[in-house]
């Protein structure tokens, strides 16, 4: 197995939490292979995860080809089956790629290109509309002056959020042109104004078995945030309004393998579905913790194995995070920055 | 609830103390007792004097269960 998204900072890719729950399938005895981006990726030097290998590979930036030829050469060494990635910024890449890799021999569970479009932040109302969840308006800003033009129906206070990540919400044009800048220096274009809602936000972890149906599915209430607004705690809770409404996701787009689900459930009762990401959460781990182990259920369904869709599972389960100073050796850093591989044998773990 | 009055709501994930009021009203209200009932059940439990109008409170007690959704609209003890 390979896994990518190893960095687990204060906002934590989410790489770590998948290859614990791989390691935690009962019976898997498998090879576990991280592939990372930087040498100080914090996940490569975790002995806790059992890594049998990390390896860097190019940045997305570098394009399919640079992707391409590192994991030829990695396969040829360490004869890879499965692989997970978990970035939204690689995605599109390992999605042009799978074709080629089923080749090799090496297996994914991944959205179509079509499926990974429509879940696309700025065509969120598109995707509400054909799966009848309600949706928050939203503009998409292609200039900061926009902000300054918003629609009368997106009134200030507004979310602005990046293609990829980010959400700061902002209370009036001049803040929204600062956090578009913001935004665009790091993701890009387009930046979209979604409007604010008071409420209490919920996310589910689900995986979807591309035909429309719903393999598993864990709803999570964040107890505690970091100062990043990211969850630094969690609890998996069981309203069906929420399962409903990841059923309802995957009917509409027959999503294939894992995403997350953004919904906030409003003072008065409404259920907005805020954003899609078309990968594992960095809590993935929680859906084991409770009960549904979903990393290892796309593996299975990656290599074609038949998949019962799970219903049941512990509500009350909690994740706390933790930050941890891990001891490693100038070697192992070593190695890394030199050969780009961190050769490990269980014994060092 | 557990017997400290700690109480997790499965659905939305809100987690609660209850004092030792509360976690009387709550069981008694678990067992299917009425307003009544769950007055005598507090008089006797806290001594109360017996001008303390203790069924008020109850009153404003199941308002807010019924707002946090403990309680189904129009459920009446």
């Amino acid at each position: 197995m390979a896994v990518t998204g190893l960095n687990a900072t204060d906002n934590p890719a989410p790489g770590v939490g998948v290859i614990r729950s791989l390691r935690a399938a009962p019976g898997f005895q498998g090879k576990v292979l991280g592939l990372a981006y930087d040498a100080l990726d914090s996940g490569l030097y975790s002995k806790e995860i059992g890594l049998d290998a990390g390896l860097l590979i190019p940045y997305p930036s570098h394009g399919v080809d640079a992707l391409r030829e590192r994991l030829r050469e990695i396969h040829q060494r360490h004869q890879i089956d499965v692989i997970i990635p978990t970035l939204d910024s690689e995605l599109s890449a390992f999605i042009a790629l799978e074709p080629e890799l089923r080749g090799w021999g090496i297996r994914m569970f991944l959205p179509s290109r079509e499926q990974l479009e429509l879940r696309s932040k700025v065509r969120l109302a598109e995707l509400g509309q054909k799966a009848g969840l309600e949706v928050p308006v939203q503009a998409v800003l292609s200039d900061a002056s926009d902000v300054f033009r918003l629609p009368s129906d997106l009134p200030y206070p507004v979310v602005v959020k990046g293609v990829f990540y980010g959400a700061t919400i902002v209370n009036g044009p001049d803040e929204a042109a600062a956090a578009f800048h913001a935004v665009v220096a790091r993701w890009g274009l387009p930046v979209i104004a979604q409007r604010f809602h008071a409420g209490e936000e919920y996310d589910v972890v689900a995986v979807g078995d591309g035909r429309g149906g719903m393999v598993g599915a864990v709803p999570m209430k964040k107890l505690l945030l970091s100062d990043k607004g990211k969850g630094w705690a969690g609890v998996a809770v069981k309203d069906p309004n929420l399962l409903e409404a990841a059923r309802r996701f995957f009917a509409a787009t027959s999503w294939r393998g894992p995403c997350e689900l953004e919904i906030l459930r409003t003072p008065e009762g409404r259920y907005l579905l805020i954003e899609v990401n078309p990968r594992f959460p960095a809590w993935c781990h929680l859906s084991t913790g409770a009960g549904q182990n979903l990393p290892w259920t796309v593996v299975r369904l990656a290599l074609g194995q038949p998949v019962e869709p799970m219903t049941e599972f512990q509500a009350g389960t909690l994740f706390v995070r933790i930050s941890l100073d891990l001891i490693a050796s100038m070697d192992d850093f070593q190695a890394l920055t030199t050969l780009g591989e961190l050769a490990r044998t269980r014994a060092d773990a | 609830m557990s017997e400290s009055g700690f109480v997790f709501d499965p659905y939305g994930g809100q987690t609660y103390s209850l004092n030792a009021t509360g976690r009387l009203i709550l069981e008694a209200l678990r067992r299917g007792d009425d307003v009544a009932a769950i007055e005598s059940a507090l008089r006797e439990s806290f001594e109360a004097e017996p001008e303390t109008d203790i069924v008020r409170d109850v009153r404003e007690y199941l308002l807010q269960l019924r707002e946090q959704g403990w309680l189904p609209q129009g459920a009446e003890p």
